[in-house]
């Protein structure tokens, strides 16, 4: 297993270009709204869980265990 | 569809790369000279290198039937040794002479140092004397801001026409100041730690096609020429038409390069009949 500093000496730069994906897809999406203002964009509900996940991932003290939650929450309930 | 790569590292890749770019429409690359992974410790072998990009580098990609340009430079992180560098600067105007050498590049700031600084100056300067045109390398990461605004700075007070000047590795954060001040900008498109396909095309969306050029870099790092191709995909699947892609992956690398008359690709514009 990796020492704690390892972890981010191997994958901050994977999250860094994750993060900013994210924060281009969600930029992406607000123009495209705005283009059409009014209209609210079919599917919409996938928005809200991407919203939901970014606030599951901003809780900094929690149990090891976000890539499940987050699996279930884009998951169709039993 | 025809491409140029405008920023290529031709020495770092295989000729199965210039193989599958020639069969994905690659027409014509650039090649800047930059750091080799280690700090070269003698001018001769910048010399050589010079000559490998502006000699030999030409004969393998002619092979798959692409044109090869080059640049030569002492590149931002070997500049921190400035004796090197003003040796290496001194046997530069020879290679201006060369039928592919399209100009200074890349030269510019990795740390922002005084050292990177004095000589990032001083070749901005040959380049001026030489009718030359430019090419900058912008920091990678935390230090980006910085030395943007710092590269800015500098050029301000140089007498150089902004449109023969292509600040590369652009992103979001850097962006609007380097065309707002008339600089053509480069997006390198790397997996991990510079700009991604969907976002240059973003970038593209926002700010037009006008003075904008993407490129792979691809170097010896974790890189790949074909971030090109997967950025012009995404331009057409967002609905943006041939004659544009064109536009922004073929005439525009023509409009600047060819600023200089070696680089005598033209632009091309598609004929309904």
């Amino acid at each position: 297993m990796l020492t704690a500093e390892k972890v981010l000496d191997h994958y901050f730069l994977d999250a860094r270009c994750m993060l900013i994906e994210i924060a281009a897809l969600l930029d992406r999406f607000d123009r495209a709204a705005e283009a059409r203002s009014g209209e609210i964009p079919a599917g919409i509900d996938r928005l809200d869980r991407i919203y939901q996940a970014l606030t599951l991932l901003a809780e900094r003290e929690t149990t090891p265990n976000r890539s499940e939650r987050l699996l279930n929450l884009f998951s169709d309930s039993a | 569809m025809q491409i140029i790569q405008p920023h290529y590292h031709g020495i770092a890749r295989t000729a199965q790369d210039y193989e599958r770019m020639a069969m994905s429409g690659v027409v014509a690359v650039a090649e800047p000279a930059f750091w080799a992974g280690f700090d070269r410790a003698y001018p001769e072998t910048f010399v050589d290198y010079f000559r490998q990009i502006s000699e030999f580098e030409p004969t393998r990609a002619a092979q798959y039937g692409i044109r090869h340009f080059c640049w030569v430079a002492v590149n931002p992180k070997e500049a921190e040794n400035p004796a090197l560098s003003q040796e290496v600067m001194r046997h530069m105007p020879a290679f201006f002479q060369k039928p592919t050498v399209l100009g200074v590049g890349e030269i510019g700031f990795h740390k922002t140092t005084p050292n990177e600084e004095a000589i990032f100056e001083a070749q901005l300067e040959l380049a001026i004397r030489h009718d030359q045109l430019v090419l900058i390398h912008t920091p990678h990461l935390q230090d980006k801001v910085r030395g943007t605004r710092r590269t800015l700075e500098i050029l301000r007070h140089h007498r150089i026409a902004p449109e023969r000047v292509w600040i590369d590795h652009i992103e979001e954060h850097t962006i609007r100041d380097a065309l707002a001040a008339g600089y053509w900008v480069g997006f390198t498109l790397y997996p991990i730690t510079k700009c991604s396909p969907k976002r240059a095309v973003d970038m593209l969306e926002l700010y037009g096609r006008e003075r904008i050029l993407v490129n792979s870099s691809a170097d010896w790092g974790p890189s790949d020429p074909f971030t090109l191709q997967e950025c012009i995909l995404e331009y057409r699947r967002r609905g943006h038409t041939l004659q544009e892609a064109i536009e922004v992956f073929h005439n525009n690398p023509c409009r600047f390069l060819g600023q200089n008359p070696k680089f005598d690709i033209q632009p091309i514009q598609i004929i309904k009949e």
